[in-house]
């Protein structure tokens, strides 16, 4: 069941976040969530037996039984926020290695 | 309709032991490939629930973009850990 | 100790959520959605009226939003205006990267590892095709899986494939940044046309056509090549902030 494996995913990208001590893995943790969430996402709108919002030649009215679009557009939104902030994050990093020489949190207190 | 449900399993635990290995590996390269490979198990989730586009750009995305600027900052700062 | 305690709350945490879905009775099983009580039931009809008429692939026209597509009609549509707003989102995130990474004096950072023949007469032949390939699933958004975004991450994945296969390669960047604004400045600009000739902010001016032609849905495809151009501009210019560093 893929929404109780979602649900798992964010655990441990909580987790990941809460214990790691090195810059990269904390935003590596953040991403995991993120795809534990957007799965979570997609799965509230899933019909068993339903089929893909797409109209063709072979699904052609819309009166068959079609699985919820609204979370698919928000997390299509949401995955593209996501590369912008790991983007955003992964400079912050960038400088605090050109600052500090190290990425684990607890070398940079002691200088 | 019955094999549909293993592969679901399937894609479920993988994800979870994909996740698990990512935080838990010492090296961050691999960590960073383990992220790549867990982001195309999401893709195959996506697709079994029935959203297309979303498996598209995440395709794209999760498993193309992200790791490419996960592996452009940890090679950058190789060199000047090699410099100083 | 530390370890434990983040043990302890991240599993009171997934406590909560489960027993909170449980409980919960209008938050339906997995598989087990009603979509004739939300709110998606009329997106899907294509009429937010009360009393929707069958919508046919290749027959019916005039409609409310015309793509066949409903997961466009929705992001390019319904929702345009939440999609201008994340639009914004990511171009401030690549505004922050420039300004942290960015600085006046640039050079291509250098890779220990030199491409041969193969490597870089493939990735030549293999960048026009990824960049068609992006085009071609921004220009068909309303029809295909796809649209706006993948395409362009696409066009961004091509430029990144150029900056592998030549040690100095560094694209103009200049000429994105004014693709850029030119692409985010005419989506607005669509939008305020919008509010002038039909009285709301991005409302659909154009005719619908019939669903399912490549020419139907009004405004849909300039709206969605606007931001597959406006995401594969910026994401380049991450790309190029995270390739280059200080030096002559």
């Amino acid at each position: 069941m893929l929404q109780y494996a979602a649900i798992v995913l964010i655990m441990l990208g909580l987790y990941g976040i809460l214990t790691q001590r090195n810059v990269i893995k904390i935003i590596l943790s953040l991403n995991i969530m993120e795809i534990g969430l957007n799965l979570f996402i997609i799965s509230v709108g899933y019909v068993t037996d339903g089929i893909a919002p797409i109209m063709t030649t072979n699904h052609n009215t819309n009166s068959l039984i079609y699985v919820d679009p609204l979370p698919q557009a928000l997390v299509l939104t949401a995955i593209v926020i996501g590369v912008g902030t790991t983007a955003l994050g992964l400079a912050i990093a960038k400088n605090i290695y050109s600052k500090y020489g190290t990425f684990e949190l607890d070398e940079m207190e002691e200088e | 309709m019955e094999l549909i449900n293993y592969v679901e399993i399937v894609v479920g635990v993988l994800l979870i032991v994909l996740a698990f290995l990512a935080i838990n590996s010492k090296s961050l390269i691999k960590a960073v490939m383990f992220l790549s490979s867990m982001s195309m198990m999401s893709v195959i989730g996506f697709v079994l629930m029935k959203a297309p586009d979303v498996a598209v750009t995440e395709a794209v995305i999760g498993s193309g973009l992200v790791t490419s600027l996960f592996v452009f900052t940890l090679l950058s700062v190789r060199k000047v850990g090699n410099k100083a | 100790m530390k370890n434990f305690l983040a043990l302890i709350l991240t599993l009171f945490l997934g406590f909560l959520i489960m027993s909170s879905l449980n409980n919960n009775i209008a938050f339906p099983k997995f598989g087990e959605a009603n979509i004739g009580d939300r709110v998606s039931d009329a997106y899907i009809d294509r009429d937010v009226t009360e009393n929707p008429g069958d919508v046919i692939f290749g027959e019916t026209d005039g409609l409310e939003s015309g793509p066949a597509n409903i997961v466009t009609a929705i992001v390019a549509d319904y929702r345009s205006f939440d999609t201008l707003g994340e639009v914004t989102v990511l171009f401030v995130s690549a505004l922050g990267v420039a300004l942290l990474l960015g600085t006046k004096k640039q050079k291509r950072l250098e890779i220990d590892f030199h491409p041969n023949f193969m490597l870089r007469v493939g990735s030549k032949a293999l960048f026009g095709v990824i960049l068609m390939t992006g085009i071609y699933i921004s220009i068909h958004g309303h029809l295909t899986p796809g649209g706006g975004f993948p395409g362009g991450s696409m066009i961004a994945t091509s430029m990144l494939l150029l900056y592998l296969a030549d040690d100095n390669f560094r694209a103009k960047v200049k000429g994105f940044k004014i693709l850029e604004s030119i692409a985010g400045s005419l989506y607005v600009l669509i939008g305020i046309i919008g509010l002038i000739i039909g009285g709301s902010f991005l409302v659909n001016i154009l005719d619908t056509g019939v669903i399912g032609e490549l020419f139907s849905a009004g405004i849909i495809p300039i709206v969605y090549v606007l931001i597959g151009l406006k995401v594969g501009s910026e994401i380049s210019n991450v790309i190029d902030n995270f390739l280059t560093e200080e030096g002559a």
